[in-house]
């Protein structure tokens, strides 16, 4: 598996949803009979993996809207354990 | 990734809502497996729901947080309705699964049920060939599942490819794998046969010997690394060759709700057999009520009900005690440890069965000639109608 690059564009895999479940109070991700509990920042990565967000513009995003500057080790780490998951491509 | 939030609903240490919702549309099947799992009295529960009261269910538990409903039976696709039940359910936000044998998946229906928002397919075989298939079934179905297939995957689908496993088809185990990765199935269930509704009833024909099963699971392991990241195989655990109990349902009335063609609500498929507990039926009584409130769903939630074996061992948290229904089968006490635990003290019963399985003749790999009617002991008995009214 290659690494991702900042030009390549995540989108969730087809057979996932991501949607807010208010009985849950969290994102959750839904598949084939299956449900994954997501916590706050894999819902606000996964949300921008729409498939048309660069990866570089998918970290801008969330360390403007965060506030947070050097979140890209992390939101890459993350991605690349998403797609060992089958959650992205 | 378990960042579940508080309980805003709920009553302190109170019961989780329903996140599996079970829609048994029908009990009408047009295959006669001789493994189902539906009752094996099925003709007397013949008046199914209407749309709207299905709608109202859904809507019910979609309230209470249920986010997965299976459209399951029978034979779902014998509902002229689905189509609209599945845009019903696919408005009010739930994941909606089609479980289906592939009869009445023509294009125009597959198309239509994708426009209504449907998410996911899990078509069943019976086996690898059209001998076997059809046999089990007792239909000839081999080569229209075939092209079902075909249907599901061209209109971008995800699809689950279920086979029951049991002693005719473990030793095809290989070919199951290989037909499921040319039909470019996106998960293969080989679901090793549980013992309920008619496998229960068939139960000395269908039991495979220890050392099918190895063989079985070797062949799958080898399968395995071949095909990672494309096809995902489960392979459901053999509990009574293993020895292992199964975390039934994930518990009593924990996260699992099925609603029966007739309206009855049911903690598990086959929970109806079970004496002494009367099932409320979603026609006389609100889906939260029946969750929260019926004795029947708080019969065996939680410890309370345990036996000493179960309430003594350290994993009673994990396995639940196993399986009401199997506890209730093997020993005639629902409430007992289920015989498939090492530590029950009836395990020696299932120790039995399985030996004795290895006694029986190796069926695999030669085509069965069909019997039509066989009823004789120790021969197949089919799911039919007739079949289910003489159980009755």
């Amino acid at each position: 598996m290659t690494a991702w690059t900042d030009s390549a564009q995540p989108a969730l895999g087809t057979m996932y949803r991501m949607q807010w479940e208010e009985a849950q109070q969290c994102h959750v991700l839904l598949f084939p009979e299956g449900m994954i509990r997501l916590n706050e920042p894999a819902a606000e990565i996964l949300k921008r993996c729409d498939g048309k967000t660069s990866v570089a513009a998918l970290v801008a995003d969330l360390e403007s809207t965060f506030g947070e500057p050097d979140l890209r080790a992390d939101v890459l780490e993350f991605l690349e354990q998403a797609r060992g998951r089958h959650w992205i491509r | 990734m378990d960042a579940t939030g508080s309980g805003e609903r709920g009553r302190a240490g109170a019961v989780k809502p329903p996140l599996w919702l079970l829609a048994e549309l029908t009990y009408r099947c047009p295959l006669h497996c001789a493994f189902c799992s539906n009752p094996v009295d099925y003709t007397r529960y013949g008046n199914e729901l209407d749309t709207g009261e299905w709608i109202r269910v859904f809507r019910e538990a979609r309230a209470m947080g249920a986010v997965q409903l299976g459209f399951s039976g029978g034979e779902p696709l014998v509902r002229d309705d689905l189509e609209e039940l599945v845009a019903a359910a696919h408005q009010l936000g739930f994941y909606t699964n089609l479980i289906t044998s592939g009869v009445g998946l023509v294009p125009r229906r597959a198309e239509a049920l994708k426009k209504a928002g449907l998410d996911h397919i899990q078509l069943s075989f019976q086996d690898s060939s059209r001998e076997l298939n059809d046999f089990l079934s007792s239909t000839r179905t081999f080569d229209l599942k075939q092209r079902v297939a075909r249907t599901i995957k061209d209109l971008g689908y995800p699809m689950v490819l279920n086979c029951v496993m049991h002693r005719y088809n473990l030793p095809h185990v290989g070919r199951i794998i290989e037909m499921a990765e040319s039909m470019e199935a996106d998960f293969l269930e080989l679901a090793n046969v549980q013992y309920y509704g008619w496998a229960w009833r068939n139960r000395e024909m269908l039991m495979p010997s220890r050392s099918a099963l190895a063989s079985a699971e070797a062949v799958v392991e080898a399968h395995r690394p071949r095909l990672e990241g494309r096809l995902k195989i489960l392979w459901v655990v053999p509990d009574y060759a293993e020895g292992k109990p199964k975390p039934c349902m994930a518990g009593w009335g924990s996260v699992f709700l099925v609603v029966a063609p007739d309206g009855a609500a049911l903690p598990c498929h086959s929970a109806r057999m079970l004496p002494g507990l009367e099932f409320p039926n979603v026609r006389e009584h609100a889906v939260r009520s029946i969750w929260h409130d019926s004795p029947a769903f708080g019969a065996y939630r939680g410890t309370g009900w345990m036996s000493s074996t179960c309430a003594s061992c350290d994993d009673r948290e994990k396995d639940h005690g196993g399986c009401r229904c199997q506890a209730y089968l093997l020993t005639g006490d629902a409430a007992a440890t289920d015989p498939v635990c090492p530590k029950s003290p009836r395990h020696a019963e299932v120790e039995a069965m399985v030996t004795a399985a290895a006694g029986v003749g190796d069926t695999g790999g030669t085509p069965i000639r069909f019997v039509p009617g066989a009823r004789r002991s120790g021969e197949l008995v089919f799911r039919t109608d007739a079949n289910a009214r003489a159980q009755g």
